[in-house]
């Protein structure tokens, strides 16, 4: 499926701030499965500095940074993006003999070895520990368990914009049983962790409007959150999003991964001000055409 | 002079059992001392023990006046403790330390090679000299370092490393510091009190000196920051336990000393916020952990840092010893692999081992470790702690250190790669002083080498940790360990040797004084006026009511009141708000211990002891006048010291400035209070003792004092250090000795107009033409000055 994504983010400050600099992880890159066409981001005020690069996990990474002080910063996001669901086939590694293959696939950044420790915003708890262990224990295969705890996390939270905060710990807000895309997501990768699977975050977007007869998305409204999970030396990763309940298919597109939502967040870096700032996300990610059939990889390109 | 002891040796060593299997600094394995102790314990037997002991005292009182100390992490709040020095220091024979030397050498380019190839190549995992378990989700591996180079051409510029001697006889490396090595200038600081406890007839001349390697290190700092470049020490500020020694080092080697929101980051380079605005600096020796150094990078919630410095590293806009990432060498776990990495990379054997460790992630280290658990230390694969700072989840001699879990060898096969075993070491001990004699004490020495254009170099001696007890454990300084002097001891007197070389004579350029810091001195400045005015209200309050015995006599009333205009009210003789203003000072003066003299800080603290003494113990009347007479001469000591005896550099005029604004706008409260037309009978008289102008007023005018003599005295007069109009010349001397915006160029800035201003309509007032609502109105726009001085210097 072939879309046109625009993202307008706007964040207002108080009083100007000084020396404003952020960290932005906006534009999505190629990947198995989806291929970017087109990728724009458009910044008001003009920064001072602007620098792109890769980052160790292959997200792209733009530092901005002014040194007027702005009182309001524009990042506006085109992107026309094509996303192909993967295969439906399970060809993943059982869970129990996960562990061996995750040593041996060594050190490249988009090695699983990252993904199983603590990371800096997910740490281990016990409760979701049990929880996840209580939902896995059953799974032969490492896809069916990715499965069965993001099934078993979306019938047991609500989705609540009131309920957390971006920086709520993910035992918090398992605890609350209420969160966003970013609380589900986060649990769901401790949950793995705990059960032995490598996990990350992905943040990204999803179609707005679903296909005719289907419901609508939940995270429609703002850059959404999910989970990739790693299954085994030949499935490789997969990304499953627990707020709806299914996998990452091709309505959604990657813009970032990384360990945590710190590692992916969109936007990072906070400006010297008295006050807090305000942010406004206009987000609408729409069909271009007719979806093209499900193809299993990058190497049959549907364009042809 | 008391005579010197018979049989002097013996009893000195009466008490010195040396234990089996253990080797001793100052007995060889056959029990004969070794030759380089001679010289120094010879004439230690002959002192008198009172002798040594007055000796000792004179160290500690060298270290309590320099003001050394440690910060102690404990339940309560932090405190600062006094530098635990063992007086005894450690000899090591120079042909003895050269070899050690040559051994670091060779580890410290080990572990540049390795840190270079974990942020490159990753060749040592791929090729599996390493395991990848081990780098990846270690807390201390920095992924966006991974690709970078440092530019100047290493990771690694200052290292420390802590060995020991085995039962052997040879020494061991217990562990590497390679990210901010604390101790080379309590290092310094041990060998100035050994200096002064072991002078003649102690074997001095023999002892290697200490300032030759800072000397060297500067030069090295000095071409890392690239010509035109400014150098700094990156502090996490007064809250850290060494924050000391961060101070210390700044002002030793004349480097700025930096906390993360001095600086910002503009196009790839990090510049200081100045006075004199923006500056670039060119290097930072970081003494904070890496994870907090950059927030839009590494970790997010830090205050500490500031935003970019990765950035700026990528750049090549900056130097960072060490580089951020450095701190995963000391992973107790990689120490199981160094030995095999020295053969891959350098083509050798380590010529100076490490400590035995085996990391339990494979299987057949992991049945021995099961099987030898008695004789090992166990604990946390990646954790970075010396072997003998094990946490509570660990396992020492077969014992569990917290609650067992399970029987020792399930936890082991459980935890598996998780965790890491080391021998359980013994330490050699040498000489610590206990009641007159000498008794053997663990120790472990710590090396600081630096990186010179010829190579490492080292420190030679310095520093060395003693144990409390026979228990190696008790080591570190938390535990109640202590710290000592380490001596290389050369065959012949080695020369003089101090940091500034003496052939050549170098004026050095005054240096920048960051934004930070210039608010800090104003604020310091300010507040100990403050301090000042609040203790002379309290004590002409405390006079009137000795005077007249009755609180409700009007003039004690109208200061009562004044005074609970102030916050301090008077329910207690001496308010807890007074030693509160002295504890402002102390936080400003606490952020720039760099830059004003250790006994300006004694005194500001023996300052703030005496007055909380004071409120719980004066009484009110005689008492308290007496007791704020004591605190005014602690005062005018400390401003002495600052105003006398500080050179006269930028800072010292923001103190000032600070000062002279606190006493302006002080008077003219004063003299809205007391110079009022409607003030009660006796008013005036408050407002000239206030003003310290008794005799002058007796002197200036022919008749009592009246609201026109005391304006005319206290506000309008230029040639009295008191009146308003004095301090506002004392503000524009200062500040036209600032460095001016360079936007203002021959114009005046915008706060040299506004004290003009104020300058010009003071000296046309007359008495009669000072009405209470135009000292109101210019009051308020003196105190205009604070923010145009902070929008052009404290930003």
């Amino acid at each position: 499926m072939r879309y046109d994504i625009r993202l307008t983010l706007d964040h207002s400050y108080p009083a100007a701030s000084d020396h404003a600099r952020n960290l932005l992880r906006l534009l999505p890159s190629d990947g198995p499965n989806q291929r970017i066409l087109r990728r724009l981001l458009t910044i008001v005020p003009h920064p001072n500095e602007r620098r792109d690069w890769q980052d160790y996990f292959g997200n792209v990474t733009t530092l901005v940074a002014w040194h007027i002080p702005v009182c309001a910063i524009r990042f506006e996001v085109s992107v026309q993006a094509e996303r192909w669901a993967g295969s439906a086939m399970d060809i993943s590694t059982p869970l129990r003999a996960l562990g061996p293959e995750i040593v041996a696939a060594g050190l490249s950044s988009s090695a699983p070895l990252h993904y199983r420790p603590p990371s800096p915003r997910i740490g281990p708890s016990a409760a979701i520990a049990r929880f996840a262990q209580a939902q896995c224990h059953q799974a032969y295969s490492t896809r069916e368990a990715v499965e069965a705890l993001g099934r078993a996390l979306h019938d047991l939270m609500r989705f609540d914009p009131t309920a957390t905060e971006v920086t709520t710990p993910p035992a918090e807000a398992f605890a609350a049983r209420r969160g966003v895309c970013q609380d589900y997501a986060q649990i769901m990768i401790c949950g793995l962790r705990a059960v032995g699977i490598p996990a990350g975050y992905v943040s990204g977007f999803i179609r707005t409007t679903p296909p005719p007869g289907q419901k609508r998305l939940e995270g429609v409204d703002a850059m959404h959150g999910w989970v990739m999970a790693w299954c085994g030396a030949t499935q490789g990763w997969l990304e499953y999003d627990p707020t709806n309940a299914q996998w990452a298919g091709e309505d959604y597109i990657t813009t970032a991964i990384g360990r945590d939502y710190a590692d992916a967040a969109p936007v990072r870096g906070a400006v010297r001000t008295a006050g807090g700032q305000q942010t406004k996300h206009a987000v609408d990610m729409i069909p271009l055409q007719a979806a093209y059939p499900a193809f299993s990889g990058p190497e049959i390109s549907p364009l042809g | 002079m008391t005579q010197p002891r018979a049989n002097a040796l013996p009893d000195l060593l009466k008490g010195y059992a040396l234990h089996a299997g253990v080797s001793d600094e100052l007995f060889d394995t056959r029990g004969a001392m070794r030759p380089v102790w001679h010289s120094f314990i010879d004439p230690l037997a002959r002192m008198p023990v009172a002798e040594v002991e007055a000796r000792f005292a004179r160290g500690d009182q060298y270290l309590r006046d320099a003001g050394v100390y440690f910060r102690h992490y404990s339940e309560g709040p932090a405190q600062e403790r006094a530098w635990p020095l063992s007086h005894i220091p450690v000899l090591i024979a120079e042909a003895e330390w050269a070899h050690i030397c040559d051994g670091l050498a060779q580890r410290a380019d080990l572990l540049e090679q390795v840190l270079a190839d974990l942020y490159g190549p990753a060749r040592l995992v791929a090729q599996g000299h390493l395991p990848a378990e081990l780098v990846a989700g270690n807390p201390h591996w920095r992924h966006p370092m991974v690709g970078m180079t440092p530019k100047s051409g290493y990771w690694l510029h200052h290292l420390a490393f802590e060995i020991g001697r085995s039962p052997d006889g040879s020494f061991f490396v217990l562990g590497d510091r390679t990210e901010a090595p604390s101790g080379a200038g309590f290092a310094l600081e041990n060998r100035m009190a050994a200096t002064r406890i072991f002078t003649e007839p102690f074997p001095r001349a023999h002892v290697r000196r200490l300032a030759g390697f800072f000397r060297r290190f500067r030069a090295a700092l000095e071409d890392m920051a690239g010509p035109g470049r400014d150098m700094a020490i990156l502090t996490p500020g007064p809250n850290n336990d060494t924050y000391y020694e961060h101070t210390y080092i700044a002002r030793y080697l004349g480097l700025m000393l930096l906390e993360g929101e001095d600086m910002i980051v503009e196009n790839g380079q990090a510049m200081v916020r100045t006075v004199q605005g923006l500056q670039p600096l060119g290097l930072l020796w970081r003494r904070l952990d890496d994870d907090f150094v950059d927030p839009l990078e590494l970790n997010e919630h830090s205050a500490l840092g500031t935003p970019g410095l990765l950035g700026a590293l990528r750049q090549k806009g900056l130097s960072m010893i060490n580089a951020p990432g450095s701190a995963v060498l000391e992973t107790r776990a990689f120490m199981a692999f160094y030995p095999r990495m020295a053969k891959v990379l350098l083509g050798e054997a380590l010529k100076l081992p490490n400590i035995a460790t085996w990391w339990c992630g494979q299987a057949r280290e992991r049945a021995l470790v099961q099987a030898n658990a008695r004789q090992m230390i166990i604990g946390g694969a990646l954790e970075t702690g010396l072997p003998f700072a094990i946490g509570a989840d660990a396992a020492l001699g077969g014992e569990f250190r917290g609650a067992a879990p399970a029987p020792l060898e399930d936890w082991i096969a459980a935890r598996g790669g998780a965790l890491v075993a080391q021998e359980a070491v013994t330490l050699s001990t040498t000489p610590a002083w206990e009641a007159g004699r000498l008794v053997p004490r663990p120790m472990t020495i710590r090396v600081f080498a630096a990186r010179s254009k010829d190579g490492w170099v080292f420190m030679p001696g310095g520093y060395a940790r003693i144990g409390k007890t026979q228990d190696p454990t008790a080591l570190a300084m938390q535990a109640g360990g202590s710290v000592a002097d380490v001596w290389v001891m050369a065959d012949r007197p080695v020369p003089a040797d101090t940091l500034v070389a003496s052939t050549s004579f170098e004026r050095v350029p005054a240096g920048i004084l960051p934004a930070r810091a210039a608010d800090n001195l104003y604020w310091l400045g300010r507040y100990v006026e403050r301090t000042e005015s609040a203790i002379r209200l309290l004590r002409a309050y405390h006079l009137r009511l000795a005077e007249t015995g009755d609180p409700q006599d009007p003039t004690l009333v109208a200061l009562a009141s004044y005074l609970a205009g102030l916050d301090l009210g008077i329910a207690r003789p001496v308010p807890d708000a007074l030693p509160a203003l002295i504890d402002a000072a102390r936080s400003a003066a606490a952020k720039v211990r760099d830059r004003f003299s250790p006994d300006g800080w004694q005194a500001l603290n023996d300052m703030a002891k005496t007055a909380r003494r004071f409120t719980t113990q004066v009484e009110a009347g005689d008492d308290a006048a007496r007791a704020m007479s004591v605190l005014l001469r602690k005062l005018s000591g400390f401003s002495g010291l600052v105003h006398e005896n500080m050179y006269h550099f930028l800072g010292w005029r923001f103190l000032s400035l600070g000062r002279a604004q606190e006493r302006a706008d002080t008077m003219l409260m004063q003299l809205l209070a007391f110079a009022a037309p409607d003030a009660v009978a006796g008013s005036h008289e408050i407002a000239i003792e206030l003003g310290d102008c008794i005799m002058t007023h007796q002197r200036r005018y022919r008749f009592g004092p009246s609201r026109e003599t005391v304006l005319d005295l206290l506000a309008l007069d230029a040639d009295n250090p008191r009146a308003v109009l004095y301090q506002l010349a004392e503000m524009r001397t200062h500040l036209a000795a600032l460095p001016r915006p360079q936007e203002a160029g021959a114009r005046m800035s915008d706060v040299e107009k506004l004290l003009l201003e104020l300058d010009t309509e003071l000296r046309v007032a007359t008495p009669e033409s000072v009405s209470p609502s135009w000292l109101a109105g210019f009051r308020a726009r003196l105190a205009r000055v604070f923010d145009l001085l902070s929008a052009q210097y404290f930003r």
